[in-house]
């Protein structure tokens, strides 16, 4: 019998070995979108079916739960001889989409940790890498029609035997993707962040007993699944509808349809997601993982105190999803899953639940990555280039106040990179740094205000590419707020000024010396009836530019 | 050196005034409550309670929370900003973060209004070329519409000043010609470095606290004069070092969060006295617990310190991290059933439930009292409030009796200020076998010996006065310079001759600053290292360097070692980068006798219990009580013991042995039992 204070001892040097495995991850780390970005996750799950024990609290969120997907699926080849059973010091490598994944770039290391010649639980990890080979540097391609062009896939192999790194596997690899220079002192970062958790984890089960921990564990899981039912009590009996539009596939310019449902019965939540559209040409496809992950990640942006671990997952209950683009297979494109689709999903979860929940669910975030990829060549320094500015948005606006400008993604972490840094390391040139005026969704609490920003091309050529979301419609206002301002791109050429016909995705823009970029994010959506506001804070956002008095007396009615 | 030394030190609750006779070693002390807003009634009223006489003083050292108060409560100086045109919101838009990784919510006020930030022509690009000039007119006009909506500071800071700093220097100098007074800062003055948010903020921050600092430590200064004192009056700076009183505002950002670093520095001077030079310091207080590591008896310094969510302040600063629990911090059990500490606290007021004060949640303090380990005496003003309390709240939930339930509030608390500590150590490769904790706040001895077993930690240091470790550190700390040079270049591409002229130059600089100050000195000493990398990365490693003249072959042994130790990845096909160059310059003061700290006369031959009560270590154990200022210096006891003083209990958990050195403080060796 464990006794409550061994457990909750246990469950906090739990959660340490995992987040001394994240920030291991980011110090040592080569490529920015870990070291900077945090676009990373490292966990401890469960010998017999992967499930998640615990999880770093500084992993990038849209990975909450999704790592024990592809353990499962280890777990499983390895059972059925598909993938050769482990030795002490294997590491394995997977990144293949349809087997518990994201996309591509995202490649996941897994890892037994073992006691007395048996397995006692695996610690896996993921990490973006910056590329893994396809059609376009970065993967992001969006217009892929098939896995292929999205980069190398690989099915769980073993990239370190008995310690020791597999050059063979190694060499196939770093072939097949672009800048592989400095990729082994990413793959040796993440070994070594996996190697400190098994260590910091053997301390911690040499001190309080193999049994105990087990015993926590097991413990962890049933509380875990306790505190999330008794967030869900708070949850009026009912179904609460709503839903959310990607802009287009890429490809095909038609809006893709989450179609929500989600019914609570008893102390479970099942999320409906039947009559969402069918899988897209384009790479806005989600993959089951992904999906059932976005899910996981809504509600725990809902409710923050309910630790991450299998059990909290237990009451919630995705359904419909097979045979649409939520759920899709080999070989459709999903580059658009882990950045795009899953802020989507998150947002129909968001706005579902906020009618459910309205003092605890704020209005719809800005929910895209606004990720802007420009490539080329740099005649001065004699190189290539690929730059990437990632872009965050308004929140939205909740029953206490108004929502944060310029916040990160709602499936992300990291720092914007400084414009000082990206005009020393690329060919640019920033015209302008600013808040998105008047793009903050009206209501009693008005959405936050996204970014606005113009970036010029000093020299050379290069090609623009955008995959970026909410440009038809804006962020989803609750309880009576409007929606957030929509997602703008513009590029400039020769003074004049071309949109993009997909509106927020494009690919491979020429550009040469001169050229602009302009980019403004969404806003946020409001929350409560725009009456509502009281006064003196409408004439203060006009009395300090956010909006002009015109926008205020046709949003507002505003008297001033 | 005939004169009396004094450092005065303002917390939240109590200003601390220790004065020392550098002749005799004797020591006079005074605690007063601190005053607010303005807290010099208090620093006053501290050497009135000792009825000081300032002209025999010849040096006072002040350490201040005026401006880590102002920052905080964003009570500032209306401050205005004139900047490169396109880029006003900068410090509006921050580095596109959220307060927490999870929830959607946030609130953030920018350090300086948008309708106080004005944007002028200009452009540098990246290397500090202009490619728009400066228009002068415009920033005339920008400084005088700034001064009519009512601004007593202001900020000029420019895109890619840390390259070339001429627009930034015009423009304050035209910006001079309007402006009333010198509250003029320029973005890359205080920090020369890359990232324009981070800049800007630590630039704006200095300008709206310095007129603050400014006419507080100069009324002091005067009103210290008037009462006799005849010399410079002395401030400290986060970094751990001081500066004169008479130039503190001009880089008044580099006061903020100085309050930690007086603490890190006193454990460094006890330390190194007590011939231990590898410390874990560990600072509980009321609401929240400060933890730092001491390695070879120097205080670990950074400059990418963020002091708050989405306020970076990039000047040198003792790092020292906090985590949310004290006394003060409420236990609970959640939704799930499981037993959680913190971060949410009582405060002081209204306090834990046991004080009396109207406290209704139950704290960590709660569960010390109705162990036996903190004295009923002192602090159990409504102990039944806090018994049935614990009962409801946790005990009965949880199935434990209320001495269970205390046990299990103490040990969550203990295992999270464990990880913070783990966070600072283990995690950056040190081995905790290899330190000793300084405990001290008033509630660090309380939680040291349990927290020391939790780590592995062999022994544990309690100073002879916990309590005012803060004022001690104001009295033993260095003068002290900082220097950062940004080369971000290939090692292999480097000029060995350029390293070893920056590193000239910074040291002659220190040295200049340090001759300027005119204060008694042993030595001047210089410290060098390298901010290093692997070509491609984006975080820095700091490698500490032998001497201002180290070849390319040494930093790249030196980095490769350090990274090794780190992280335990070696990378030979990969080159190095040399990010930044940084010189600390050094003025040591006379060491101070601490051997009076505990007055002598009051020691006894033997260590006599004052009585015994119950104390809980897993069962109620009669334990001993000692009055701390009683005991011998020849110190043999084991535990279990409580000893008290007038500033905090120390528990001494059955196994240990405590002993104690010629200055008085406790050595207590942790049985592992």
């Amino acid at each position: 019998m464990l006794d409550p204070v061994t457990l909750a001892v246990i469950q906090a040097g739990l959660q340490q070995v995992c987040d001394e495995m994240d920030l291991t991850f980011s110090r040592a780390a080569f490529s920015p979108v870990i070291a900077e970005a945090d676009d990373r996750s490292d966990g401890i799950y469960s010998a017999d079916d992967g499930s998640l024990i615990a999880q770093g609290s500084r992993g990038l969120p849209v990975f909450v739960g999704v790592m024990q997907f592809s353990t499962r699926t280890i777990l499983e080849r390895i059972r059925t001889g598909q993938t050769a059973a482990p030795d002490p010091g294997d590491i394995y490598i997977v990144n293949d989409p349809y087997l518990g994944g994201t996309h591509l770039m995202d490649v996941r290391f897994a890892m037994p940790v073992w006691r007395n010649g048996a397995i006692f639980c695996w610690l896996s990890n993921t990490g973006h890498w910056p590329d893994t080979g396809g059609a376009v540097p970065g993967g992001f391609s969006a217009s892929a029609i098939s896995a292929e062009q999205e980069g190398l896939r690989l099915p769980p192999v073993k990239l370190f035997k008995r310690g020791v790194l597999d050059t063979e596997i190694w060499s196939i690899i770093r072939s097949n993707i672009r800048v592989s220079e400095q990729r082994i002192g990413d793959v040796k970062a993440q070994a070594s962040a996996l190697l400190v958790g098994a260590e910091r984890l053997t301390a911690l089960v040499d001190r309080y007993g193999d049994a105990a921990v087990t015993a926590c564990i097991r413990a962890m899981r049933s509380l875990a699944a306790r505190q999330m039912r008794a967030m869900i009590a708070l949850v009026p009996d009912g179904t609460y509808r709503a839903k959310a539009f990607v802009d287009s596939d890429g490809v095909v310019n038609r809006p893709l349809e989450i179609a929500l449902s989600v019914s609570k019965h008893g102390d479970d939540l099942t999320f409906d997601f039947s009559n969402s559209s069918p899988p897209c040409m384009g790479p806005m496809n989600s993959v089951r993982a992904t999906t059932l992950s976005s899910v996981y990640l809504a509600m725990r942006h809902i409710f923050p105190d309910v630790p991450m671990s299998a059990g909290a997952f237990e009451p919630l209950h995705v359904t419909g999803i097979e045979g649409t683009f939520l759920d899709a297979q080999y070989p459709r494109p999903v580059s658009g899953c882990a950045a795009e689709v899953s802020q989507r999903i998150a947002e129909a979860v968001f706005a579902a639940m906020v009618q459910a929940l309205p003092d605890r669910v704020t209005a719809a975030p800005a929910g895209t990555s606004g990720n802007f990829g420009l490539g080329g060549h740099d005649p001065v320094r004699g190189s290539d280039y690929v730059m990437y500015q990632i872009s965050g948005g308004g929140y939205g606006g909740n029953s206490d106040h108004d929502g944060l400008s310029n916040g990160c993604s709602t499936i992300g972490i990291s720092k914007a990179p400084p414009v000082e840094i990206m005009e020393q390391n690329f060919p640019v040139l920033y015209r302008r740094y600013a808040l998105h005026e008047g793009s903050g969704g009206a209501g009693q609490h008005r959405g936050g205000f996204g970014l606005d920003y113009e970036i010029e091309l000093l020299r050379g050529e290069a090609r623009a590419s955008f995959v970026m979301d909410h440009g038809r419609t804006g962020p989803l206002g609750a309880q009576g707020g409007k929606d957030g301002a929509v997602n703008r791109v513009e590029v400039i050429r020769n003074g004049t000024v071309f949109v993009p016909p997909h509106l927020s995705k494009a690919q491979d823009i020429v550009l040469t010396a001169g050229d602009r970029v302009r980019v403004r994010t969404p806003g946020g959506g409001g929350y409560g009836l725009p009456e509502n506001r009281d006064p003196d804070l409408i004439a203060e956002d006009v009395r300090l530019g956010r909006y002009t008095a015109e926008e205020a007396r046709a949003l507002w009615n505003w008297q001033g | 050196m005939a004169g009396l030394v004094a450092g005065v030190d303002v917390g939240g609750t109590f200003t601390d005034l220790v004065i020392f006779d550098p002749a005799t070693g004797a020591v006079k002390l005074a605690k007063v409550p601190t005053s607010l807003p303005n807290q010099s009634h208090g620093v006053l009223a501290a050497f009135e309670a000792k009825g000081a006489d300032l002209s025999s003083l010849d040096l006072i050292v002040h350490g201040t929370t005026t401006t880590t108060n102002a920052v905080l409560e964003r009570a500032l100086c209306r401050t205005g900003l004139i900047t490169t045109m396109g880029f006003r919101d900068v410090l509006e838009l921050g580095r596109r973060t959220r307060p927490n990784a999870y929830g959607m919510t946030g609130r953030f006020t920018p350090v300086i209004p948008r309708d106080l930030r004005l944007e002028v022509p200009e452009r540098l690009d990246a290397r500090g070329n202009v490619l728009v000039a400066l228009d002068e007119e415009a920033v005339r006009k920008a400084s005088l519409q700034l001064l009519e909506k009512g601004c007593e500071s202001l900020v000029i800071h420019f895109l890619h000043a840390y390259a070339n700093s001429a627009h930034e220097r015009r423009a304050a100098q035209i910006a001079a010609e309007v402006w009333p007074n010198p509250y003029v800062t320029m973005g890359h003055a205080l920090l020369s470095e890359s990232r324009e948010y981070e800049r800007g903020v630590t630039a704006a921050v200095n300008a709206s606290v310095q007129p603050l600092l400014e006419r507080y430590v100069l009324r002091l200064a005067d009103q210290l004069a008037a009462r006799g004192y005849q010399h410079d009056l002395l401030v400290m700076n986060g970094n751990g070092g001081m500066v004169s009183a008479r130039t503190v505002s001009k880089e008044a950002v580099k006061t903020v969060m100085s309050g930690p670093a007086s603490g890190v520095m006193a454990a460094v001077a006890t330390g190194r006295r007590a011939g231990m030079l590898d410390l874990l310091t560990y600072d509980m207080g009321g609401t929240s617990t400060d933890v730092a590591m001491i390695r070879q008896g120097r205080a670990p310094v950074s400059n990418e310190i963020e002091v708050e969510y989405a306020m970076p302040i990039h000047v040198p600063m003792v790092d020292v991290r906090t985590v949310g629990a004290g006394g003060g911090s409420i236990a609970r059990v959640d939704a799930g059933g499981l037993l959680r500490v913190g971060p949410e606290s009582a405060g002081s007021t209204p306090g834990p439930i046991c004080y009396g004060r109207g406290g209704h949640r139950v704290t960590i303090s709660d569960a010390n009292i109705l162990l036996g380990r903190l004295p009923v005496s002192r602090f159990g003003q409504a102990v039944d409030a806090a018994r049935v309390a614990m009962a409801d709240q946790i005990g009965t939930p949880l199935g434990l009796t209320v001495e269970q339930a205390a046990e299990a509030v103490v040990r969550i608390a203990n295992t999270h200020m464990a990880g913070a500590i783990r966070m600072v150590s283990i995690s950056m490769g040190a081995d905790p076998r290899d330190f000793a904790l300084f405990a001290f706040g008033g509630a660090g001895p309380l939680h040291a010996v349990a927290l020391a077993r939790e780590l592995a930690v062999p022994r544990v240091l309690v100073p002879a006065r916990p309590g005012i470790t803060n004022a001690l550190g104001c009295v033993v700390a260095d003068l002290r310079h900082d220097f950062v040079r940004t080369l971000n270049r290939p090692l292999d591409s480097v000029e060995t001759g350029s390293v070893h002229a920056v590193f000239a130059a910074q040291e002659a600089e220190g040295r200049r600053l340090i001759a300027a100050e005119n204060i008694a000195l042993t030595t001047v000493r210089a410290e060098f290292s390298a901010d290093m990398q692997f070509v491609g990365q984006t975080h820095l490693l700091r490698v500490p360097l032998p001497n201002a003249a180290p070849t390319r072959d040494d930093m790249q042994r030196l980095f490769e070692a350090a990274y090794h130790a780190r992280f335990r990845v070696d990378l030979p096909t990969i080159r190095a980068n040399l990010v930044n160059l940084n010189c600390s310059v050094i003025g040591e003061r006379p060491e101070m006798d601490l051997s009076a700290l505990i007055d002598p006369s009051g020691r006894q031959p033997k260590a006599v219990p004052q009585g015994t009560r119950p104390v809980w270590f897993g069962k109620w154990v009669e334990t001993p009580i000692y009055w701390r200022d009683h005991l011998p210096l020849n110190l043999q006891l084991p535990g279990p013991a409580i000893i008290e003083q007038m500033d905090t209990t120390v528990v001494v958990e059955p196994g240990c042995l405590v002993t104690s050195d010629a200055d008085g403080n406790l050595i207590i060796e942790v049985g592992h039992a």
